[in-house]
């Protein structure tokens, strides 16, 4: 049976209508804008290729040297070690700033304050010269006798002035995140757990931070890579890492574009790995989370996919 | 800490639960004047009453997820999150406050079930957490607990994996596993679709029949007519009429009532 194909204002028949006819619109400006980005890619790569100046053979040299293998690793050391002690020092000041205790709140915003507003280049610096300010670190009663003593200068080595530079450059932003993470999850969680006689410790250790912590995934892995590149800032402390070995190199060859080549090739490589470790990650909390079962279109193919569903409908108003 | 429970309430005829002239206010706006009333052990009481007439937050008082400003409550004999110095009171520690309200149940509207934890996961985690039950035992009795409230295959779901009448079924599974004197229940079915309410009300019956205690906020006329031992109507912060089901729904005294009765129905 065919449908009614009389239009009943006029009562003339129409032709019959198939959305499968459909043919695909021309788009003449997307061709152009393609053909232009293709020209310059192309200007682009044959400058690559003949630039005498960019020189691969010393690239291709250097690109698995020992010394830069080792700045390699560094990096990597550092970009680790700080996003580790940057997030669990970030979780106990968001805690902090959003506990009821007043003092604790008012010493986790200045320690945001703090860290956030200087910048982390200049950490690095002041840590390192700590011990122009303080010469020996003790332990004891405060204005009375020490029980044990260090020179700052065996404490602060150029690692660890690194090292607490960027961790506490990241612990302020992790806080914010963690903060902003925790109080996005529906306030309902903490009062059930309250309700069945879980403390306020327990409620956020158990229900709260596990889901706020999966909330700021994506936002982490952007730190991630953030630090990642972050860390060649340790170069000013001759800590040799990636950057710091390359310039070392070029220093005595003065071969400075190829080993910024190398420098460059091998931060690429490396946040394309963090990328990839980043979405897998994403991958599978959205499985473990749901691998099966009804998946509403807003959450179907979305990152935030990852995001606990909503619990049910918005608590509605007192009544 | 005192003793819990000064006097068991099932045996010598003190009531459950005890609300006396509870007063509470948001800001400015008063939301309970000094509401009055009391719940024997065994008993299921249905507060009924159009939207902000403060029925949700009287019952959200009775564990003290609202603090009230005047009156008192009292469960089992106990004064809810205040403890007693000599002619002075003080707010309940909260370690204290926590273990007061391992006897009270509750289920929310909107179900309030751990997002990140499967359906078992929800049951046992009070009961391992705060009663430090062995796991294995935690399991077992939430597997009964499941099958009680007809979800036995639902174990290893995850709440957004089941419809809203399943979560709620789930939700009073979690609350039973603490194994609590006293359930209360938040307009348990008003955030369900009509095809799934009648589920959770077998599973409230049920309860009521095996002798739970119950505090139940509700617009489900039909549940309060056929289930409760006691029916309050409030509007605007007061307790209008009190009494039986026959009392209250059928035979109502006051113009208020009759005219929410009318509404509803």
């Amino acid at each position: 049976m065919h449908p009614d194909l009389t239009r009943p204002d006029a009562g003339k028949p129409v032709r019959q209508l198939d959305a499968k006819d459909i043919v695909r619109t021309p788009k003449p400006r997307q061709w152009i804008g393609t053909a232009i980005a293709l020209l310059l890619a192309s200007m682009f790569v044959h400058m690559l290729v003949t630039n005498a100046n960019l020189q691969w053979n010393v690239v291709g040299h250097y690109l698995f040297s020992h010394y830069i293998l080792s700045g390699v690793l560094l990096t990597l050391e550092l970009t680790v070690l700080a996003m580790v002690a940057g997030l669990i020092i970030g979780i106990v000041v968001a805690v902090m700033r959003l506990s009821a205790n007043v003092l604790l709140q008012q010493i986790s915003w200045a320690w945001i304050w703090f860290f956030r507003g200087v910048p982390p280049l200049v950490q690095l610096i002041f840590w390192y010269n700590l011990a122009s300010l303080v010469q020996s670190v003790s332990v004891g009663v405060p204005y009375g006798p020490s029980f044990i003593s260090w020179q700052t200068n065996s404490l602060i080595t150029p690692f660890t002035a690194a090292l607490l530079g960027l961790a506490f450059t990241e612990s302020a932003y992790a806080a914010e995140m963690i903060r902003a993470g925790i109080q996005a999850v529906p306030r309902g969680q903490v009062e059930a757990a309250h309700s069945l006689g879980m403390t306020g410790g327990q409620a956020m250790r158990r229900i709260v931070l596990p889901q706020a912590l999966r909330i700021v995934i994506p936002p982490i892995g952007n730190d991630t890579i953030s630090m990642l590149k972050f860390t060649s800032l340790v170069s000013v402390l001759a800590l040799p890492d990636l950057l710091y070995s390359a310039q070392e190199i070029y220093a005595r060859t003065y071969q400075t574009i190829p080993m910024l080549l190398v420098a460059t090739l091998w931060y690429l490589v490396l946040t394309t790995i963090l990328t990839v470790i980043e979405h897998v990650i994403e991958t599978r909390l959205r499985r473990g989370h749901r691998d099966s079962g009804r998946t509403t279109a807003y959450q179907a193919g979305s990152r935030w996919r990852l995001l606990p569903a909503w619990p049910g409908p918005a608590p509605k108003a007192l009544s | 800490m005192t003793g819990r429970g000064v006097a068991d309430p099932g045996l010598d005829g003190d009531p459950l639960v005890f609300v006396d002239r509870v007063r509470k206010s948001f800001r400015n706006t008063a939301v309970l004047n000094g509401i009055s009333f009391e719940v024997s052990a065994g008993d299921v009481c249905c507060i009924i009453g159009p939207s902000g007439s403060g029925k949700t937050t009287m019952l959200r008082c009775i564990n003290r997820l609202e603090k009230i400003d005047g009156g008192m409550i009292y469960v089992a004999g106990r004064p809810v999150g205040v403890t007693v110095h000599g002619t002075r009171l003080r707010e309940m520690h909260p370690r204290d406050l926590a273990e007061q309200r391992r006897d009270i149940g509750m289920v929310f509207q909107s179900f309030n079930l751990f997002a990140h934890k499967t359906v078992l996961a929800n049951i046992i985690e009070a009961p391992v957490v705060v009663k430090r039950t062995p796991k294995a035992i935690a399991t077992s009795e939430a597997h009964a607990l499941l099958a009680r409230v007809g979800l036995a295959d639902k174990a290893n779901a995850y709440p957004d994996q089941l419809s809203g009448g399943q979560q709620q079924r789930v939700a009073i599974a979690r609350s039973l596993a603490m194994q609590p004197k006293l359930m209360l229940f938040d307009e348990p079915t008003s955030a369900l679709d009509p095809e799934l309410v009648g589920e959770v009300l077998a599973v409230m019956k049920d309860l009521a029949g095996d002798g739970m205690t119950m505090i139940v906020v509700t617009h489900e006329m039909n549940f309060a007519r056929e289930v409760a031992d006691k029916v309050i109507f409030m509007d605007a912060g007061d307790i209008v009429e009190s009494g039986s089901p026959a009392e209250v729904l059928s035979n109502p005294q006051h113009q208020r009532t009759r005219s929410f009765l009318a509404r509803v129905s």
